[in-house]
Parts: C-alpha cells; sequence; structure tokens
C-alpha cells in the first residue's frame, strides 16, 4: 500500500513534484473548489458574521465539553443510542470489531469518515475477516485502489478520469472506457449490491446536537443515507468535537459547511437521526451505536493555544487554498489530514517526533486562515508547533544558528563585523545553496544602509 | 511629521536602494526622517522558524531603541517586518513589564503604503515612471495588515506607468523565510505559478512591498533570463522622470 510517511515529507513532496499526472489534477481540482467556495460565499452577505458565530459557538462547545457531551449522551440513549466511549484508536476498533462480532456481521458497507480513517477501522475489520465497503464513490475508488485518502473532503482528488477508468478495468473488469457516467454506473451497480447484503453500516457524523442526541451528516451521493437505514446495526463514529450545543446552531454551519467545502449552498442530502426506529414497522436500523473517540484530542483541548484545533469541521477548504498543497498533494503529508489543518493536528494526534516536518511545510501565507469557515488560526498554530519542536527536536546545528544570530542582531557592532564576512562568504554558505538551486542569489551590497546613512 | 526609519534588515544589507528610495519619498512629502544606527532585525527569522526565546530578546532590542524616539511614526518599507512588529504583543503576551511597551512601539509602527495614504493621507506622491507593471500582493502585507488598495491607489498615480492586475495577485510567491531553504523545490514549484501569471501580464516590471518576495521572484526571472524587472514600491514612489 501507497502509505507514506509523515517524517519523509520532504522526500514524499519531491517525488510529488515529478508527478505530472499527479501535479495536472491537483491544480484542477483546488482550482476550481477554490472558484466555487469563493463564489458561495460572497453569496451571503453576512459571510464574516457567520464565521465569527460559529466560532463562539465552538469555542463555547471546547470550553464545556464535559458538559455538552454529557448532555448529548443523555438525550441519545434516552432515544434508543448505545454510547461507546474509546480513548484511542485500538479501542474504538476493538469495540467496533466487537460490536459487528456479536452480530455476525460478514459484509460491512462504510459511508466516508475521516475518524475511521484515522483509527485504520477498515484494516481491522478486514483482519477480522470482515468484508469492508467503502461506499462513498472517491472511498471506493481508493480503497479499490489500496491507497490513502488525499483529501480531506475529495479522498481521490490525485487521481484523474483515466487512472480511474484504469482501475475500474483492472479491478471491476468492466470494458475500457473513460465515460464518467458509465464508470459512475458500474460502481453504483457494484455498491448496490453490496448495500443489499450489508449486516452492518458504519459511518462518521458531521455534527452532534446535545439538546436532542441528533447526530447529523451531509453528503452528496445519498451513501450515507443507504448506510445509515438500510442495515440492521448502524455504527456512528465521531471525534468528541463534534457536539455542538442546540439544535438551531445547525443553521450557521449549515451554511458554511457546503460553501466552504465543495461550494455547494447545499449538499444534495442531510441526514438527522436520533436514535433507532421507533416501531417495528418504522424506517431505519433496529440497533444505532454512537462510538465517541478521544484519540489526542483531549490533549489538545487542554492547551490554550492548540485548543482552537478542535474547531474544525473538516471542510478542506485550507488545503484547496494553500499553495503547498496545491503542488504536492495530499499523500506527500503521510497522514490521512493532509494541508494545512493535517499539519497542525498530525502533529498532535500522532506526536510530535513522528510529524515534526509538516509544521514547517508552510510559507505561512495565511491563505488557510482566510478561508477558514470557523476561523481558526493555522499559521500561529504552526508557529506554536515550531516552537515545540524547536525546544525537544530542534537540529543542534539550527539551534546553535539562531543562538549566533540573535547575539549578533542584539550588537549592532556584530552586526556591522558580521555583514562585512558575510560579503566575503556569502557564495559558500550552505543556505545559499538550497537557494541557488532554483533561483539567482542577490548579493550582499558592498555598502550597506546603515553605511550610506554615515556618508551622507 | 518626523518619522523613524526602520529600513528592515534584508533592505540593509541586500537592497539598499529601497531604503534609500523611502528617505527620498518621506522627505519629498515633507516628512523629517531620522534613522537610529542601533537597529538591526524585527526578529522574524528566529520567530517564525521556532526560536522564541531568540525572538523575545531581540524584540526586546527593537523595543528599547524605538520607544527612545520621539518620532511621530516607525515606518517601514516593508509589509512582513511590520506585520512582525505588529506581532509584538502576542509574543509577550502575559509579561507585565514587556507587553506594553510591545503595544507602544507596535501602535507606532507603519508598512510605507499604509502610512502614505492612511496616516498623511497622501495619494500621489509626484513619481513618474515609464512602462507598464503589475503588482503583488505580498502575504503578511495583505493578510496581517489588510493592505490591497494603498499599493494600487499609489500606483495609479504614478504619471506615465501603465498599471495592470496579475492573475492570482494575492497568491503567495513561495518565500516563505525559512520555508525556501528547507523546502526549495516546493518554494521554486509555487514560485513558477507567480512566474507564469507574470510572464502572461506581459510587463516590464513587477511591483511589490517587500524586499523577500522580490527577491525569490527576482531570483527566478534572473535564473530564466527574463528582462522583467523586479521594482520595491519605494523605488517606484521615488522615481522621476
Amino acid at each position: 500500500m501507497n502509505h507514506l510517511s509523515s517524517e519523509t515529507f520532504r522526500e514524499n513532496a519531491k517525488a510529488a513534484l515529478a508527478d505530472a499526472q499527479l501535479r495536472g489534477a491537483l491544480k484542477n481540482a483546488t482550482s476550481l473548489f477554490g472558484e466555487r467556495r469563493k463564489v458561495a460565499a460572497a453569496s451571503l452577505p453576512n459571510w464574516e458574521e457567520l464565521r465569527n458565530q460559529a466560532r463562539a459557538i465552538k469555542d463555547e462547545v471546547l470550553s464545556h465539553l464535559d458538559k455538552y457531551l454529557e448532555e448529548f449522551v443523555r438525550a441519545a440513549e434516552s432515544r434508543g443510542a448505545k454510547i461507546h466511549w474509546a480513548r484511542d484508536a485500538a479501542e474504538a476498533n476493538a469495540i467496533i470489531c466487537r460490536l459487528a462480532a456479536e452480530r455476525n456481521a460478514r459484509v460491512i458497507v462504510k459511508s466516508k469518515s475521516m475518524t475511521t480513517e484515522e483509527t485504520h477501522l477498515n484494516t481491522a475489520l478486514q483482519a477480522a475477516g470482515m468484508q469492508v465497503v467503502e461506499t462513498d464513490l472517491g472511498e471506493y475508488i481508493i480503497q479499490l485502489a489500496d491507497e490513502p485518502p488525499s483529501h480531506i473532503i475529495a479522498p481521490a482528488i490525485h487521481k484523474t478520469r483515466g487512472q480511474v477508468a484504469e482501475l475500474f478495468t483492472a479491478e471491476l473488469g468492466m470494458p475500457p472506457t473513460d465515460d464518467i457516467a458509465q464508470l459512475t454506473s458500474t460502481a453504483r451497480a457494484t455498491l448496490r449490491d453490496r448495500f443489499a447484503a450489508a449486516d452492518a453500516g458504519i459511518s462518521g457524523v458531521n455534527f452532534a446536537i446535545a439538546e436532542t442526541g441528533t447526530i447529523v451528516l451531509v453528503e452528496n451521493e445519498g451513501n450515507i443515507r443507504l448506510t445509515t437505514s438500510l442495515p440492521r446495526m448502524h455504527i456512528a463514529v465521531m471525534g468528541i468535537e463534534k457536539v455542538i450545543p442546540r439544535f438551531a446552531d445547525l443553521d450557521v454551519f449549515l451554511k458554511l459547511l457546503p460553501r466552504s467545502g465543495t461550494g455547494q449552498r447545499l449538499t444534495t442530502y442531510q441526514s438527522f437521526i436520533t436514535g433507532t426506529k421507533r416501531h417495528a414497522t418504522g424506517e431505519g436500523p433496529e440497533e444505532l451505536h454512537i462510538l465517541l473517540l478521544d484519540n489526542g484530542r483531549s490533549r489538545m483541548l487542554s492547551h490554550p493555544v492548540t485548543r482552537q484545533s478542535l474547531a474544525c469541521i473538516r471542510c478542506g477548504a485550507c488545503l484547496n487554498a494553500c499553495p503547498v498543497y496545491q503542488q504536492v498533494g495530499g499523500h506527500a503529508y503521510g497522514s490521512v489530514y493532509p494541508g494545512p489543518i493535517g499539519a497542525v493536528i498530525t502533529p498532535q494526534l500522532m506526536g510530535i517526533d513522528k510529524a515534526s516536518q509538516l509544521p514547517y511545510a508552510s510559507s505561512l501565507c495565511g491563505a488557510c486562515r482566510e478561508v477558514c469557515p470557523v476561523k481558526i488560526d493555522i499559521p500561529r498554530l504552526l508557529l506554536h508547533l515550531r516552537g515545540e519542536i524547536s525546544e525537544r527536536k530542534g537540529s543542534a546545528s539550527e539551534r546553535l544558528a539562531f543562538k549566533i544570530w540573535a547575539r549578533v542582531m542584539m550588537s549592532p557592532e556584530l552586526y556591522r563585523l558580521s555583514s562585512i564576512a558575510g560579503r566575503l562568504l556569502q557564495r559558500v554558505f550552505p543556505i545559499s545553496r538550497a537557494w541557488t538551486s532554483g533561483r539567482d542569489l542577490r548579493l550582499i551590497e558592498p555598502k550597506s544602509f546603515h553605511e550610506l546613512w554615515s556618508d551622507e | 511629521m518626523k518619522v523613524s526609519l526602520f529600513v528592515t534588515c534584508l533592505v540593509d544589507q541586500l537592497w539598499t536602494s529601497i531604503g534609500v528610495s523611502s528617505v527620498e519619498v518621506l522627505r519629498r512629502i515633507g516628512c523629517e526622517v531620522e534613522f537610529d544606527r542601533r537597529q538591526t532585525c524585527c526578529a522574524q527569522p528566529a520567530y517564525n522558524t521556532g526560536y522564541l526565546r531568540e525572538a523575545r530578546q531581540v524584540a526586546q532590542r527593537f523595543i528599547s531603541i524605538f520607544e527612545e524616539s520621539n518620532a511621530g511614526a516607525i515606518v517601514s518599507p516593508s509589509g512582513s517586518c511590520t506585520a512582525m512588529v505588529r506581532h509584538y504583543p502576542q509574543l509577550f503576551a502575559g509579561d507585565p513589564e514587556w507587553l506594553p511597551r510591545a503595544r507602544a512601539v507596535a501602535a507606532k509602527t507603519h508598512e510605507l503604503s499604509s502610512f502614505l495614504v492612511h496616516v498623511l493621507e497622501i495619494e500621489d506622491v509626484g513619481a513618474s515612471w515609464q512602462g507598464r507593471l503589475t503588482w503583488h500582493d505580498a502575504c503578511h502585507g495583505l493578510r496581517d495588515l489588510n493592505l490591497k488598495t494603498e499599493p494600487r491607489t499609489l500606483i495609479r498615480n504614478v504619471r506615465g506607468a501603465e498599471f495592470v492586475e496579475l492573475d492570482h495577485a494575492d497568491a503567495c510567491c513561495g518565500f516563505g523565510g525559512t520555508f525556501s531553504v528547507k523546502y526549495p523545490e516546493i518554494s521554486v514549484a509555487i514560485l513558477d505559478q507567480k512566474i507564469d501569471a507574470i510572464e502572461r501580464a506581459g510587463v516590464d516590471a513587477i511591483v511589490s512591498g517587500d524586499a523577500s518576495c522580490l527577491m525569490q521572484i527576482g531570483g527566478r526571472l534572473s535564473r530564466k533570463g527574463s528582462k522583467v524587472q523586479t521594482m520595491h514600491l519605494a523605488e517606484l514612489l521615488s522615481h522621476r522622470q
């Protein structure tokens, strides 16, 4: 499987830059999403106000998360849902495998869920002998290709139409074609069959409403509706940060999320699931399990600066806007969460030692902060993480260089002398070589501005 | 008005004509310019690479020097370095001694185009330049200081200059400080989008408000043998024919 590591980001990125097909696919997709988002945001005159409101709701939840989770659990249980708490990925996967095994589940359909990507649930279920089928088209494509997602909302964004056609021919035995309608209907026919055979459905959660115990899911393909209503058992997996206080709070988020994600005013489907079916002839599953996952989130919550990372609603807008993501794509990050928000949450989820290159994979241009529907200050978070890394595991030579640099900048005399030394040595600095691989170097002036001012 | 010029270390060492031009423009419109020769750097390289202790030391020195000045404003020909000074209060959050001093210096510090347009309310500095040119929005000026119309207004009033908008003028050039040498391949890949846009614009010069972006863009243009000139806003505004 094409599972790259976050710790080889630089090499991953170089390989991605050499892949012309990948860069073509990325350019088309990110600019299309970016343009659509702009138009959709401009269609609401109070866009800024909505962003502020959404952030205020998230801040309120994150400062009283225990209270809102308890309220959500009480409400959901009173409607017949069963609640499970998981400290980490292993615990979450064990609970889900046990639930599926208890019902003798052989075939499990899944709708798109970043949280289960984070826990690598599919691998665990397959190891337990179950067949897992991803039913979101993009997720289905990457499952067939045995690849991780490369974008939060468009997991197969890195693939061209031609690549998908080749994949379908090889894996599904369909005659070669790159006609999108034919490709889609082949996937649809295969997936319908799996829906009919499924013993359990696993979904993510976009919002969990504390007031009513409702989970809310948004989508365009209808596969979430099927996953959550057709099989007898539905397991919904959510990070503990997904809770919002009141039903009325949804208004703001349902305006922001589709516009920021795909540039839609509304997604084709919104599912509101409150408990199990009420009577034997009603619709919906007999059993609803909601799994609440921590997996590092309470650690993020405990720090006043990093807490805002948990406000993310996984729209993917920052990926599309990021100049680095636009060039290297999602796989280079070696994490299910790529791009700017991925560079912020991956080191916090996996441990900073396992993803210490990612916070530097940004020019700090701020385009991510500008498009974020909940106003997460991603550059500030990246700087905070860089600070932690330089304290704990930064390279010794870099630390020394900055110590010397500070000494020089504190003393006009040393500053003047190092400028003279720089004029002599500038062509052989290692930093210059990294620069000159693609750009000509501007040389230090024969006379500094300080000297010119003195001359005058 | 008396202004204290913070020229920035990049301009001081690598692009002195930006400093000279800034003085010329400020004097032309009647400002008295002082230059404190103890000044060095705003601390941004350390701040952006995660060396906060070193960043605080250098920032404290900046504050100590510039708070002594009786000038009405501290003016700098850099959106990025001005934004760094505006971040000082964040660097000293919770520090009862340095926070108020950081705030006072930050409040007095202005990027050149913003100082001209908002503080002095001058939109025409009497410059002239012959040719077709375009503007690159440097990220920190654009997103931290909200500079968008100010430089454009000043440029449109330059006699003889034909201004055209650049495609994706607000997209990053890929410099990003230490990013440009930590990930040179990505930095140049991002830069090439900017270079393509500049070539499509068919201009004689690309103008911006930060020496760092201009070094990045100019370094690639010159590597590619392009004839497009890189010019700082201060240089353009000082130009008279």
